[in-house]
């Protein structure tokens, strides 16, 4: 049992779990799943749904914090991306057929792919702090995805295109079918490379990566790329779900939501090892919170204030074993580090 | 005469490390006191006691006679101490004569008075022989050499009863220091005590009245610097503990010269060099030989590794490997030409420590390959049970976390590391410290079995003994400069410290 | 260090007074540039435009963009130390609000105006006590705070509240006349007296000098013995009570609280800041600069409005585009100085 809580995904798993209770003991039939016109309904369902977007986004925000770096441009890149493949939806001649869908979708990957290269270009190669970075995109993205659709909310009707966002296959939502694609494939593409263990290796020690002679440029272009990627296609949900793109609203915030996901899940803003379950489990923890608001007759309005208590909580809960690490740090190797300066 | 600063009995502690026991520390005014030692010493923490950035556990600090307990720079700097740093620690960013006045700016009205700044700064400029610097002008516009009298100028100006110098030398030339040094002599002889730090040994007999050595954390003792040879100096220096180990155990000397005529040399440096770090290397190290590089730890020693593995950039000389002329930019370029390196600094520059033994093993080897090819998970396990039991790793357990290892077998690891990539020459930067006598005995011989199997082996230790033991040539580093390069044959601990003790060249 | 070893032992070179300026110079440059930026976009659209050359327009710049010089201010300091401050424009939000709901029920103005300051100010002060006692990183306490002030917002109320009292509207429709026909609104004033008394702080008070001296060198600053805690804390503090002021600014311009006001209005401020020659990393930068950067986004602004045919997302990319120049010419900056 000991043993168990001090996995790392204990206390989100147990947090997620509290919170899902508490809902059952409000809401007797909230656990419970039904069949309906060979869909599944219920809660649970909502939950996964709903939170899709946010759960894409903090699988590419995990692997970006791992390197010890931060994107805040995922917002707006979600603006673009739906902006594009609406704009482009709405101006093709067959505005309903499953090409047009395709291409659309092609198109915003393809912004999503572009996007995430500049980024990571300001970062590896100019050299550029992320947070600073990202933050050019995330000013001006949004002027961008306005530029693409002219100001106006552009509405689609493309059936295709609508299912992305609300359709069903198998029973299930499409939306969370794709997001658990790219979560086996984030998976698969991190674990079964190398690339899981060297952003790793970056996040926790560069110099020692250097020395060792890993190139880390690389690396950390490749996960903005990704994160860029993973923010397209949730902005490909986001517009699809409601049929329309709006470059003001879409993805408003998201970017603070996936960071809340990836810290809650228990990787460390200061970068090293990450984990993507985690992160899933901690985007679950905030979608439910949302849920469990509403549950509870709450004011909906209020989730941000409990948000942010819950930010500073697993900060403060994260900062004293920081702290520790740190005396440790400076106990033993400070004096000597300091000399090997002098030297 | 009383001591304007008399420490007794100083302990201080660091989880699992005694940094300084037991020392007592006497520095009188109108002195040059010169604080020696070995880095790892205790010089740093002690200076760091006396400004109040380390706390300390037992003992007394007087100032002048009274009792002072520092809790921060802030009352140390109060009580008339004053340091200056060998990385300056001024603001770059800022004029001159903020960085002299900061934080003690005359101010009129709950303004800053700028012309008193302004005028003051000029008076204790003056006082320096300093007047050609524009009090106006930006700190970073200057030379280190500046800034740091610009530092000795901020002291001056709070009227310091002493002045800690730590390492102020380290990145001047020889014009330079000699403006220092005369700027040292000028304060001392108004009644300054000074404490000097400095790891070049003419320059502590140039300038020092008086030394204290201190040895791993303990005070060996007080001496006029007049009265001390450099013989006599270093020994107290470096101790004398490793003959028990040299009895520990006997491995045959390692006497074969490996500098036939007709072979190539796997590496040839001429002259290389790097500002502000070292100059003047010409090394060259035969395939299957072990050279050593013997000099006292802040010789430089290390700064030649990282030049030779392309962790910094060389700005002088050249470098061949197997005859070819090369220039290494980065560490990649080195593994590139089947260079590895284990830096002395094991937690900073060598450990992944939240990954497992597995990943930090097989680390240099994925590197190489790019993270698209990962090594199979069964090559990696044949490779990780390989190099554990070759060189035994304990706990076996790949899946460990490397933090959690001992040092001796953290240090297994890493060398495992570089091994797994075959290299024709690996760098051994001080790859048996801190490490228990066990493993020690275990590394030393892996050396002399992979120069026996043809490898290069540049062998860093601050223990001239184990230098001694397992190197077929020595080359000698003093001041930051290779003096000598002599073939191991009969060679003594005491032959090496003559030629490091032996004057300037 | 190279000038040194060419001369006797003795002296110490001082460097060429041509050196020298242009080092000086290189530190206004950025600020310099930005000036040069909005003389030219002034020229430009004069050249368009005749009625775009006139003192109203220009005064107009400062009378439509109070709160965002207030907040630019308090980024500015917050910069300076090295640091962030994410929280400005929910806490904007916030001060609408309170002012608006109570000013409904009743409540004396210059109560309100009190309290508001001090929920600004206090906010402030908590995010920078945790952020330096708990050692957390500033981006994501401020974010925090953003998301409190936000839902603090939502929880007073999601409609829009008019403001109708008396000294708001008053304060809203104040004009201050200039000689030659022109006029500013109290606001300006107010601002541009924040402006004046944050300039006497930074360059004329050993805490403003602590502030440089934390962004130059933190560590330096520790061993020079300044008091860089309470620095450090004391400047989310003010830039939380700026927030506050702006607040109140923003008030008398909308006359209303509107809980989803302000928003991406910290990015504003940051891009003002940014784009007004303060470096991110820190220790550089004039809070003259910021209200140029301020000036420099408000005239994209009129210069769009007074084109007509471009859309008003243009201002977003052109702030996003002359940040990113910035942050290049920064990077270049601090590379040639290395």
């Amino acid at each position: 049992m000991k043993s168990l809580l001090k996995h790392r995904l204990a206390w989100p798993v147990i947090a997620l779990a509290a919170l899902l209770l508490l809902n059952q003991v409000f809401r007797p039939d909230f656990l419970s799943l039904r069949m309906q016109d060979g869909h599944l309904y219920g809660s649970l369902i909502d939950i996964m749904r709903n939170g899709a977007p946010t759960i894409l986004i903090a699988l590419g925000m995990t692997l970006v914090i791992a390197t010890r770096g931060i994107d805040l441009s995922v917002g707006a890149v979600v603006a673009i991306a739906g902006a594009a493949s609406c704009a482009y939806i709405a101006a093709s001649p067959e505005p309903g057929s499953p090409v047009t869908a395709a291409t659309a979708v092609l198109i915003a990957v393809i912004a999503g792919l572009a996007l995430g290269i500049w980024n990571g270009f300001l970062v590896s190669t100019i050299g550029v702090q992320p947070i600073i970075a990202t933050l050019v995109l995330m000013t001006a993205g949004r002027g961008i995805a306005q530029l693409i659709t002219g100001g106006q909310i552009i509405s689609v009707s493309n059936d295709p295109y609508k299912s992305i966002g609300a359709g069903y296959l198998l029973t299930l939502p499409i939306s969370i079918l794709i997001t658990a694609a790219v979560f086996i494939l984030a998976a698969v593409l991190t674990r079964r490379t190398a690339l899981g263990t060297l952003i790793e290796a970056v996040g926790i020690n560069p110099v020692a990566s250097r020395l060792a002679g890993l190139r880390s440029r690389n690396i950390i272009w490749i996960v903005y790329v990704f994160s860029a990627v993973c923010a397209a296609i949730a902005g490909l949900m986001i517009s699809s779900n409601v049929t329309a793109a709006d470059a003001n609203n879409a993805g408003l915030y998201i970017e603070m939501d996936a960071i809340l996901a990836v810290v809650i899940g228990g990787t460390s803003l200061a970068g090293g090892r990450y984990t993507l379950v985690g992160t899933v489990v901690g985007a679950f923890i905030i979608q439910t919170l949302t849920t469990t608001v509403y549950t509870l007759g709450i004011p909906p309005e209020v989730t941000l204030v409990f948000k942010a208590l819950v930010v500073i909580t697993v900060c403060l809960l994260q900062a004293p074993k920081a702290r520790n690490l740190l005396s440790s740090l400076k106990a033993a190797p400070k004096p000597a580090a300091k000399e090997k300066v002098a030297i | 005469m009383v001591p304007v600063v008399e420490m007794t009995d100083i302990a201080i502690g660091f989880p699992g490390v005694k940094a300084l026991d037991g020392v007592n520390f006497r520095l009188f005014p109108g002195e040059v006191h010169a604080l020696m030692g070995e880095n790892g010493a205790g010089k740093s923490t002690l200076i760091k006691a006396l400004t109040g950035v380390y706390s300390i556990d037992s003992g007394t600090v007087t100032v002048l006679g009274e009792h002072k307990q520092f809790s921060t720079p802030a009352a140390s700097q109060a009580a008339g101490i004053s340091t200056v740093y060998q990385e300056v620690n001024l603001c770059p960013n800022l004029t001159v004569e903020e960085n002299v006045l900061l934080g003690r700016e005359p101010r009129r009205r709950g303004s800053i008075d700028w012309k008193g700044v302004r005028s003051r700064t000029r008076e204790v400029l003056a006082e320096l022989h300093l007047d050609q610097v524009d009090p106006g002008s930006l700190l970073s516009s200057h030379s280190i050499a500046v800034q740091q009298l610009i530092a000795i100028a901020r002291s001056v100006e709070i009227n310091a009863k002493v002045l800690i110098l730590d390492e102020p030398t380290s990145s001047l030339d020889a014009d330079e220091v000699n403006q220092l040094f005369r700027v040292i002599r000028d304060l001392r002889d108004r009644g300054v005590a000074i404490l000097f730090v400095s790891h070049f040994l003419e320059q502590v007999y140039d300038i020092s009245d008086r030394m204290t050595v201190l040895r791993n954390g303990k005070l060996v003792g007080e001496y006029m610097t007049r009265d001390l040879s450099r013989m006599g100096l270093i020994s107290k220096m470096i101790g004398r503990e490793m003959e028990a180990l040299a009895e520990l155990d006997q491995a045959p000397a390692r006497t074969r010269a490996r500098t036939d005529s007709g072979v190539t040399p796997f590496l040839e440096t001429r002259g290389l060099g790097r500002k502000g770090s070292v100059s003047h290397v010409d090394l060259s190290v035969y395939p299957g030989e072990v050279v050593g590089l013997a000099g006292l730890l802040g010789a430089g020693r290390t700064e030649i590794a990282r030049l030779i593995f392309g962790a910094d950039k060389a700005d002088e000389g050249s470098m061949a490997i197997k005859g070819a002329s090369q220039r290494i930019r980065s560490p990649r370029t080195a593994i590139d030409l089947r260079i590895g390196f284990c830096s002395e600094d094991r937690k900073e520059e060598g450990l992944i420590g939240d990954l497992s033994v597995r990943d930090n093993l097989v680390l240099a080897m994925q590197a190489s390959k790019g993270w698209a090819r990962r090594i199979p998970r069964r090559v990696q396990d044949e490779l990780v049970a390989e190099y554990i039991q070759a060189l035994d790793v304990r706990p076996a357990n790949p899946d460990a976390l490397i933090r959690n290892l001992s040092g001796g077998n953290q240090q297994k690891v890493l060398l495992a590391r570089w091994l797994v990539t075959h290299p024709e020459l690996l760098i051994l930067d001080e790859p048996t410290r801190g490490i228990d006598i066990g493993a020690k005995t275990q590394i030393q011989k892996l050396v002399s079995q992979l120069a026996a199997d043809g490898m290069s082996i540049l062998f860093i230790s601050s223990e001239l003994e184990e230098v001694l033991r397992v190197s077929d040539r020595i080359a000698v580093i003093k001041d930051r400069a290779m003096v000598a390069d002599i073939n191991n044959d009969d060679v003594s601990v005491e032959d090496v410290m003559t030629v490091i003790a032996g004057g300037a060249q | 260090m190279s000038p040194l070893t060419t001369l006797t032992p003795l002296t110490v070179k001082k460097p060429s007074p041509a050196r020298n300026r242009l080092r000086g110079g290189a530190r206004y440059a950025p600020t310099l540039a930005t000036v040069g930026l909005f003389i030219a976009m002034f020229a430009v659209g004069s050249g368009m435009y005749p009625s775009f050359l006139s003192g109203q327009v220009f005064l107009n710049l400062f009378i439509d963009n109070t709160f965002l010089i207030v907040l630019a201010v308090g980024m500015t300091f917050v910069i300076l130390t090295g640091g962030i401050d994410l929280s400005v424009g929910a806490v904007v939000a916030l001060s609408m609000m309170v002012s608006a709901t109570l000013l409904q029920q009743g409540w004396n103005a210059g109560a309100i105006i009190v309290l508001v300051l001090l929920i600004g100010g206090g906010l402030g002060l908590l995010m920078g006590l945790i952020i330096q006692y708990f050692d957390i990183q500033p981006f994501i306490v401020t974010l925090a705070g953003m998301f409190l002030a936000r839902g603090l917002c939502y929880v007073i109320s999601l409609d829009s509240i008019p403001v109708t009292e008396g000294f708001f509207t008053g304060m809203a429709q104040a004009q201050i006349p200039l000689p030659g026909d022109l006029f500013v609104s109290p606001g300006v004033l107010l601002a541009l007296g924040i402006v004046a008394i944050a300039f006497f702080v930074l360059h004329h008070t050993r805490f403003g000098r602590t502030v440089y001296a934390i962004g130059g060198n933190e560590h330096s600053a520790m061993l020079m013995g300044l008091p860089v805690k309470s620095t450090k804390i004391l400047v989310y503090a003010l830039s939380g009570l700026c927030s506050a002021v702006a607040g109140i600014l923003f008030s008398f311009y909308s006359l209303s609280g509107y809980s989803l006001a302000a928003q991406g209005m910290e990015l504003d401020a940051i891009a003002a800041v940014v784009i007004g020659g303060t470096l991110l990393t820190g220790g550089t930068g004039y809070v003259l600069g910021s209200v140029v950067g301020v000036l420099v986004l408000g005239i994209v602004q009129t210069f769009i409005a007074y084109d007509g045919t471009l859309s008003s997302w243009w201002t977003k990319i052109v702030i996003g585009g002359l940040l990113l120049v910035f942050i290049l010419l920064q990077r270049l900056f601090a590379r040639k100085t290395r």
